[in-house]
Order: structure tokens, then sequence, then C-alpha cells
């Protein structure tokens, strides 16, 4: 059993509004072990992004973190003072931001802007090492060292995209948050990226945070996948249980949505719509569309708890004791419902 | 067989610059497509950024005038229509895309975007008669009335929008709806609904779709015949469940094999290092676009264009592997493409 490097406890990050704090992402826990890739998925406005920027405290105003703690190794990540979480950033713990390869700097080589991340963080450098390293970088994700002297408008998105790979893995940290890496990349590219993304994971033997909404890429990826739906973490389990055996209802359908391959002219949208955040149902926030509601759904939040080894559901019909009463008692009735 | 709509052999090349240092870029190159009228289909083009998919669109809207070749709608050239002509035109054949926060007018009330094209084409003898029509084509892609009318484009969701734009293009009553990647910015648990509305369209109001997308999984789904376009040829045509579940062209194999199946136990091999290449400037101008990528390429891949060759009674491979099939005219393929609807059809019909 692998230690755990990185663990979230009841994260909150708010933001400010006029009429009251909107509650984005409201007591996220999850862990994530050494060399773990882990999948944080959920659809739009269901916080997933909230969370990883706030994980590296990047949370920028109307947005703050309300609370929850952060631990990468002995350090709350949450209590570090603005010095000591710089140092953290990219060294220990670095983000690939959604659209990535728009966040290059036009202007300037990619030499340029991989070195300022090196030297930046280790000033006894020389340069010459560092053109070395840049090299060695560009090589690891699969691009050509000559690669350091082009400016970001001569690559493809692909290679762009590569690039930021190369930046975030620059100083060997243990964990990745990789924000929607590949959104707007065509299904080769996206394929080549993400087993650039493994090979330099292998490498370094760090963790990766995938955050998404494409759960085909989550099943394509990911060893454990945490689901939200807004702004709660309703389900974390193995990528495997999760999508042969999904035990949060909002999962169920999710996976039931999504189109495959092997059946033809079949579709299970999930009916209603994502609540918004203002306005969030009291109770779950998900009972408004579950086809399993019962009376206390609608008044008690329920508990993320362990009912199994490992598995972890935010849900009422799934008791703390291991019973799942979803699958035994009312899984026929999602596959008569059409 | 009527053709409602047809592409013979359209081509379109944009030109940039100007003087000495003028570039041309062939963003479609001589490419058919017919859209049966007797027999209402499901066509998906499939292809990648820079396949040609969206200018092919644009094309079949009218929008853009081809380069080289011909645009009729109902035998009638495009550019020679009347303004009579074109209004019909304008009216059959309706478009849906891809962002549908774009579509509105954002200090409007979305009910203008619903009434204003019935009023235009005359549809409904009254306001009251064209909210009855509205009303119940909202119904139709499952949205009340009550809470989708009345409201501005930002209080709606993504999903929302996008299936009200599919409530537009139904209320007028069209032939063709070319739909481009309307599912790619809605949430997973909204396209599923957006595309069984899309195709409810096409079943119960016999509406043909020209469905344009990057997603191979919906056009499975959606489709009854598929082309997958690249660069702006045509690499592979046919029968969808035939491209789909078993690809001929090394393209469309690639293009299948990445796709990311929502099974854990299916999971990506590795991507050949030959394929793996970046390079955008190694297109041979006359042959395959593909020979820079292809594991199987070939002396005569880089020399001439590549014939489509008929592998089976419903598919043609643009692809020098399978030169011991029959090539086929051009013309042939939107007749093969049809054929394959209507057998699609009537075997649905029998089962």
């Amino acid at each position: 059993m692998k230690d755990e490097i990185l663990r979230v406890k009841d994260l909150r990050v708010y933001y400010h509004t006029p009429e009251g704090p909107v509650k984005a992402v409201d007591g996220a826990s999850f862990a994530v072990k050494e060399g773990e890739r882990f999948g944080l998925v959920g659809e739009s406005g269901s916080g997933k992004s909230t969370a990883a920027f706030a994980i590296l405290r990047l949370t920028k105003p109307p947005a703050f973190i309300h609370g929850g703690e952060v631990h990468l190794g002995d350090a709350d990540l949450l209590k570090l003072s603005e010095a000591d979480i710089n140092r953290m950033r990219f060294s220990r713990i670095s983000l690939i931001p959604q659209g990535a390869m728009n966040s290059l700097n036009p202007v300037m080589r990619i030499k340029g802007q991989l070195g300022d991340v090196i030297s930046t963080h280790d000033k006894s450098m020389g340069k010459s090492a560092i053109a070395n390293r840049i090299g060695d970088l560009l090589e690891m994700v699969g691009l050509r060292r000559t690669v350091a002297n082009m400016y970001p408008h001569e690559l493809s998105g692909g290679m762009k995209q590569r690039v930021c790979i190369a930046m975030a893995i620059a100083l060997q940290p243990q964990v990745i948050i990789a924000d929607e890496p590949t959104s707007a990349l065509d299904v080769v590219t996206q394929r080549q990226v993400m087993e650039t993304l493994a090979n330099v994971q292998e490498m370094l033997g760090a963790s990766i945070i995938l955050v998404g909404h494409d759960m085909g890429l989550m099943a394509q990826f990911v060893d454990t996948i945490g689901v939200m739906y807004a702004g709660r973490m309703v389900e974390i389990g193995s990528v495997e249980q999760l999508f042969s055996d999904p035990q949060h209802p909002y999962t169920q359908m999710l996976i039931s949505s999504l189109p495959s391959l092997e059946i033809k002219g079949k579709f299970h949208g999930i009916p209603g719509i994502t609540p918004s955040l203002r306005r969030l149902p009291p109770g779950c926030n998900f009972h408004p569309r579950c086809p399993y509601i019962m009376d206390h759904c609608k008044t008690d939040q329920p508990e993320l708890v362990e009912n199994v080894a490992g598995r972890w559901t935010a849900c009422h019909l799934v008791t703390a004791d291991g019973a799942h009463e979803l699958t035994a008692q009312t899984a026929p009735a999602l596959q008569t419902s059409d | 067989m009527t053709a409602l709509l047809e592409a013979r052999n359209i081509s379109k090349v944009y030109t940039a610059g100007s003087f000495g240092k003028k570039t041309s870029n062939t963003a479609l190159d001589r490419m058919s497509l017919l859209i049966d009228e007797e027999n209402p289909s499901v066509t998906v083009v499939a292809g990648e950024s820079g396949s040609g998919k969206t200018t092919l669109a644009h094309l079949l809207l009218g929008v853009i005038e081809p380069t080289a070749g011909q645009l009729l709608y109902r035998g009638k050239d495009m550019s020679e229509m009347n303004a009579d002509e074109h209004r019909v035109f304008r009216r059959e054949v309706q478009a849906i895309f891809q962002d549908p926060f774009e579509a509105y007018n954002p200090f409007h009330k979305v009910d203008r975007v619903l009434i204003k094209p019935l009023r235009n084409f005359g549809i409904g003898g009254s306001d009251r008669e064209r909210r009855q029509i509205i009303a119940e084509a909202l119904e139709a892609v499952g949205l009340h009335p009550e809470d989708t009318l009345g409201r501005y484009p930002h209080q709606l969701s993504g999903g929302q929008r996008q299936r009200i734009m599919v409530a537009r293009a139904m209320a007028l009553k069209p032939r063709i709806i070319i739909a481009d990647e309307p599912v790619s910015m809605v949430d997973a648990s909204l396209r599923a609904t957006i595309l069984e509305s899309l195709l409810r369209l096409n079943k119960e109001l016999g509406i043909s779709l020209v469905y344009i997308t990057h997603d191979l999984t919906t056009a499975y789904q959606v489709g009854d015949n598929i082309l997958v376009l690249y660069r702006g040829d045509v690499t592979e045509l046919g029968d969808v469940d035939k491209v789909i579940k078993d690809p001929k062209h090394p393209y469309t194999h690639l293009l299948v094999d990445s796709i990311p199946i929502a099974n854990p136990s299916h999971r990506w091999g590795k991507v050949g290092d030959v394929l793996a290449t970046d390079d955008e400037n190694d297109i041979v101008s006359d042959g395959c676009k593909f020979v820079g990528r292809c594991v199987h390429a070939m002396p005569i891949c880089s020399t001439q264009r590549v014939p489509t060759y008929r592998t089976d009674a419903h598919r043609g491979v643009a692809c020098y592997l399978y030169q011991e099939s029959p090539a086929m005219k051009p013309e042939d393929l939107p007749h093969m493409m049809s054929e394959v609807a209507l057998h699609n059809r009537s075997n649905q019909n029998g089962e």
C-alpha cells in the first residue's frame, strides 16, 4: 500500500457576491497516493477547477478559501506563508492550466520561458546547465531539443501543450495538477499528449490529479476517480469500480449517459439541469434530479462515507455499514426507465 | 431518388497575401455529397481541426461559395437562384452551430430568436399561433415553455440554449438541418438529450441531418453514413457501422483507435512514433495528404490523387492499399451514400 502524498480535507472555496457567499466548493475531501493518477471529474459549475486552484492557493478574488486543509507531505499548503507556498509551486506541486498552450508568452522563446521556471527556484544553476536541462526536458516530452529556440507561434497545439508539460515537470514535483490539459486538442493529439503525460509521470514517480469532464479520458488514464456535483464530492472509487458498479445515482446516470460504441441508438440523458450554485436545493444537491428520492434527501445533506474499503459515497441510499441498498433494490429501475 | 441538396465535386481554396507572396490553402478538395429528398438520412462529416468540415458546413448553407464545382438545391445551382428560390432554401435548410451563446443577441429575450424567423417566413397566421408553434417545438426538445420563454440568454444554461436552437430550427419545418458540432460545448449529461432530440427530428419529422463533428462516438450513435475528412480530402466514406467498427483507411484507423472509450478495461495502446509527427509542412500537393504520418506509406502515395476504391458494397476508401478493389467515379459516391441510408432505414423498419 503506497503512502498518501496529498490529502485534501473539507476544502471550502466560496465566491463573494452581493447576495452572500456562493459555495463553489463545499467541503471536498480526498487523498492522492504516491504515483497515483487521480481524476477529479464533474460538469461545468461542479467546482472541480476551483478545487484544483485552491489546492495550489491560486484562488483569486472574488473567490476565497473559506476553510479546509491541504496536506502535501508534512506541510499544510493553506497555512504556509506566501513565500513558502511560492517555493512549493513547481518544485513540489505544479499545475498544467486549462488551455495551457495559450499561457505561453508569445514574444519569448521557449528556452526563456522554461529557463525562468528553473532559475527562479534554483539560483545556483549556470547558464549552460540550464540550457542542458531545458534540452533534456524537451526530450522527455517527446520534442526536439531545437524547439528551445522557437517561439510559441511556430509550434502546433499539441507541441505547445507538451512544452507546458515540460514546464510543469521542470523541477520534478511530487504532484502535477492537470486541468483539462487536452480540452482544445484533436483526438489523436489528445492521445499523444496524454501518453506524454503518462511517460513523464512514470519517469518522475509523481502523482497526477487530472481535472476534467470527459469520462472517456478518465477511463483511459486515471486509477481513481472523484466525482463532484454542485460543489460537493459525491463519490470516490477506483476507476474500475466506478465504471462497473457506480454507487451514487448521479455517477450512475452520468455513466449511462455516455455514448458508447457498443449499443447504438439508446440515449440516457440526465433529466433536469445542474442547479445554480446561488440557489442550491436544501438537503442533497442532486435530489431534484434523482430518480430514487426519499423524504430525508430533501432535508439532510448526505455525508461522504467510506462504505466499502476505498469507496466513498455521499448518498442516503448507501449506508455506512457497507450495505448498498441502491444496487440491490433499485438498479433494475434504472434499466427499465427508458 | 430525388436530390434535395447536392454537392458536385466542390472545392474551396482560400488565398491569402498579395502580389508576390500569395499563398493558397485548399480547405476542401473535390468533394461530393447528396441529400435525398425521399429518404431522410443522417450524414456524418467527421474530421479534426483543419479537415475542412466547417468549410463544408458553410458551403452547404450557402454562406460561402465554392471555388470550383457545383452546389445544387432542388436541382438548381445555388449561385443562380432567384430571390424566391433563395428564400425557400433559407427556410428549408437550417443550421445549428457549435456555440449556443454566440447565436443569441444578449439584449433580447430568447423569445425573439424563436419568433422572428417564423414571422420572416410567414409561418403561422398570428403571433398567438406562432407562440403555439414555439411552445410545441420547445416541448419537443424537452424544455418547458413557461420556464424558457421570457428569459434572457444568460439566464439559461448552455444545454438549454442549444436546445432552443434545435427548437428554432425545428419550428421552421426545414428539410435539412446542418449541425456543426452541436454538442461539443455542452456537458456530458446533456449531450445525450440534445442528440436524442435531433435524431427524433429525423425519425419523426423526416428532416435530413448533416452532423458535423470530431467525435466519432456520437457520430456512430446518430449516423447512417459517414464521410471522414483529412485536410480537405475524403479518406473514407460509407456505412457508419462499417467505417467505425472496421476502419480501413490508416487515418480512420488512427482516429478510431484514439477515441477515449469510457471503459477502463479497454485502454489505448502506444501511438507509433511515425504517427506522432506534428510537422504540418509535409503535405505533398497531389497525392495522399496523410502520407507523412502513415505507417503503410508507399512511393505511389505521393505521386497522384488517390481514387476511392469500393472495398465493399457500402464503403469507399481513398487509399492505395485497396487498389485491387474497383475504383469509384466521383458521381458514384453520393449514390452509394444514399443507398446506405436507404438500406439502414429498411433494416430498421424490418426489425
